[in-house]
């Protein structure tokens, strides 16, 4: 389903981004606003449509069964695949007890799994 | 460049790639455990709501040689059956197993809770409550290779070539997706547990890791895929309002536990006008719901969003309530309610039935090349039964892992410069002919992704023509030549999201063709396969279908089916 095909209301993302925790550089997105649509869903189409290079991660995008797609909503800890997307500016962030790796990508992985 | 040495490469961390794991352990070589997402949360597995049908006859008597027979029926003549033998036969004890290592099967009395689910022709499929399996085998298997020292685990391992001498196996490269670095990896003894390809599809229930890399890692290397025109399509995928947090093929056990009626856009009932009958039973095949939704909605009767609408509204609250449980409140949590609304409802591909090609060790024909899970193609035929997906994970899975483990064979040193070699050759084909077209939004990695979805929906999906599929294989050739390859990811290294796209579309693309191309051939309709324009099964195509790449082109041929043969036959019936 194109979640967006009706997209009269639009609303911003204000997300982080870089590789450096200590830069506060942030970038502003406005993006379609649907009734029910998720954060994740908002990440995706800023992809699809504004910068390919944005970094966040996940893998199962509907079920909630990976949980990989935490990030900081507005300061709260949150699944960006469950979380609706607001009509209010809101402000994506890595999460900030993780190593930052890339924009909203933070380091997850457990210290067994690595290389 | 780095390095690493290992016994057994696993690719793919889900059911498959987990079992072959520990089953590999056992010999006591080292394991190296790869997955380009976390490990057991990238694929299917996990998001794996329903059941895993397995003979073990706790709900009323069952034998696995019933359990073969139903899967053969199902596969429509194209079954590989010894293949069918060992999922049926060895899913009883992988369940049993699983149970060993303290999987919550839903229980009753101690024995097993088993469902019917359709085609079965008895209570056989096990699950864990509430919509809890493969969150809950996941978990499982996690701890169990976790007890393992020899397996090394790779999360963000994204395996991108295998190299292959003289038809032996030895090595791989990968990207670690977090640095950026790129990884040579010596290895005797590969597994691809890689997963299946509905992502190729617009309207799927797939994750992001589900585009199709094992069939594509394989045909570069060299082994044969079969029947890869069958994609199984689900007719009843969620489409609309948006719903967050649940496993869209959700709605199948409700719909047939209380009676769901599926209507057009006009709210009138269709079923009947294609044959079927709907309502509380299991007559219509999900075959024939999937015709029929995909007829009306080109018809113009479609339902808002292209499908069809689903409706409980005349189901009594209280009797809703009690078959949903939980699922009610995280209904609510996304607006809907089955009182007052229907939802909308659509075909999506969902399972792939095609294939690598195996023999009963799980070995290509690629020495030290071994395949498991849904990545391995014939077990299921035509159609595959619901809930022989898990099993068939579990049972190939340690299969693979076992005969991987056992298989040795004296090969010359991998150095890093075959990796670097062999990395070169996936990158520089593309540097050469290319003229990189910067800031066109046609040419971005997703929306070639985007595209690619598209062609396969619309002329590669539930209904299929002569016409619909030298289509697409035009379109899918047009975007190789004129949008693929003329895009190169950038530079960055750490964590390059365009990288892994562009790795994705790669092996997207090639698997595309060889399912367009497979489904140009089969001059039918049998199974998951259907041509609207050759609407009969034809008993000369009662064939496996076999495609391999020659330098870089894809060739196809028939095969006999392996059916088994008649003493076995009369053996097992003598079984029962
Ligand atoms: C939503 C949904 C519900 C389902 N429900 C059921 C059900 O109720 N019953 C049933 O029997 N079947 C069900 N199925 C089918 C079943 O879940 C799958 O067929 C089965 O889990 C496949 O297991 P697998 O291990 O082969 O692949 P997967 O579980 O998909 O795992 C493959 C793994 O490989 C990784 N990977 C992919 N490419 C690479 C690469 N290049 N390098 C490294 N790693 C890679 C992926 O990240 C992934 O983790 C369902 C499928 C879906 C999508
Ligand atoms: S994308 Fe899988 S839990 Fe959010």
């Amino acid at each position: 389903m194109n979640i967006f095909l009706d997209n009269k209301n639009t609303t911003t993302l204000k997300v982080f981004r870089g590789t450096d925790s200590n830069i506060n550089d942030f970038n502003f997105f406005e993006v379609p606003f649907n009734d029910g649509a998720s954060i994740l869903d908002a990440l995706n189409w800023i992809r699809e449509n504004i910068d390919e290079s944005l970094a966040f991660r996940y893998s199962c995008i509907n079920a909630n069964a990976c949980k990989e797609c935490m990030v900081l909503v507005n300061g709260k800890t949150k699944y960006s695949c469950t979380t609706r997307l607001s009509k209010e500016t809101t402000t994506i962030e890595p999460l900030s007890n993780k190593r930052l790796i890339r924009d909203l990508v933070s380091d997850i992985v457990p210290p067994k799994e690595k290389l | 460049m780095k390095f690493l040495k290992t016994d057994v490469l696993i690719i793919g961390a889900g059911g498959a790639g987990m079992y072959a794991s520990i089953a590999a352990a056992q010999s006591g070589k080292n394991i190296l455990l790869a997955d380009k997402s976390l490990i057991s949360r990238g694929g299917a597995t996990v998001m794996a709501q329903m059941t895993v049908a397995a003979a073990v006859g706790h709900e009323e008597p069952d034998h696995w040689t019933h359990h073969l027979d139903d899967t053969i029926k199902s596969g429509q003549g194209l079954c590989n059956e010894e293949l069918s033998s060992i999922l049926c036969e060895e899913a009883v004890d992988r369940i049993l197993e699983m149970s060993d290592w303290k999987t919550d099967w839903a229980r009753k009395d101690n024995r097993m809770s088993q469902v019917m689910a359709p085609g079965h022709s008895v209570k056989r499929c096990c699950y864990v409550d509430f919509l809890n399996t493969g969150p809950a085998i996941s978990r499982t298997l996690r701890g169990e290779v976790a007890k393992h020292s020899n397996i090394k685990r790779a999360s963000g391992l994204n395996i991108i070539e295998i190299i292959v001498d003289n038809n032996i196996v030895k090595g791989a490269i990968g990207l670690d997706i977090e640095t950026g670095s790129y990884i040579t990896i010596d290895t005797n003894a590969v597994v691809l547990a890689a997963g299946g390809l509905t992502r190729i599809f617009s309207r799927n229930s797939a994750s992001l890791n589900m585009g199709g890399d094992a069939y594509a890692l394989a045909l570069r290397a060299g082994a044969e895929l079969i029947d890869m025109e069958f994609v199984q399509f689900f007719p009843i995928g969620h489409l609309a309002p948006r719903l967050v947090g649940m496993d869209p093929i959700m709605w199948d056990p409700f719909r047939y536990k209380l009676g769901g009626i599926l209507l057009n856009g006009n709210r009138e009932q269709f079923i009947e006008n294609y044959g079927g009958a709907d309502g509380k039973s299991y007559t219509v095949s999900r075959d024939l719901a999937s015709y029929a939704i995909i007829k009306e909605v080109e018809a113009g009767r479609g339902s808002p969003n292209g499908g069809a609408w689903l409706s409980f509204e005349h189901v009594p609250k209280v009797e809703l309530e009690s078959a949903f449980g939980p699922i009610i409140k995280k209904l609510a949590e996304n607006n809907i309610d089955l009182t007052k609304n229907a939802v909308e409802v659509s075909p999506i591909a969902h399972y792939h039935m095609g294939g690598i090609k195996v023999n009963t060790k799980m070995q290509t024909r690629i020495h030290g090349l071994f395949a498991a899970g849904e990545a391995v193609g014939g077990a299921n035929g035509a159609n595959r039964l619901s809930g022989n997906a898990i099993p068939e994970a579990f049972v190939f899975g340690k299969r693979a892992g076992q005969y991987a483990s056992e298989y040795t064979c004296t090969k010359t040193i991998l150095t890093t410069s075959d990796g670097v070699s062999a990395l070169s050759k996936v990158l520089t084909k593309h540097k050469i002919d290319n003229i990189l077209i910067k800031d066109n939004n046609d040419i971005r990695m997703t929306s070639i992704m985007k595209k690619l979805q598209d062609i396969m929906w619309n002329d590669v999906g539930v209904i299929r023509t002569r016409k619909s599929l030298t289509n697409a294989l035009d379109l899918i050739n047009n975007l190789n030549v004129n949008y693929f390859s003329k895009i190169l990811p950038p530079d960055i290294t750490v964590y390059n999201k365009q990288l892994m796209d562009w790795l994705d579309l790669r092996n997207s693309l090639l698997c595309a063709e060889a399912v367009c191309l497979s489904a140009y051939n089969r001059k039918e309709s049998r199974g998951a396969h259907q041509m609207e324009d050759i609407p009969i099964t034809l008993t000369e195509f009662e064939k496996n279908q076999v495609i391999e790449m020659n330098d870089g082109c894809l060739l196809t041929k028939w095969e006999n089916v392996n059916k088994i043969e008649f003493k076995l036959k009369k053996k097992l019936q003598a079984l029962k």
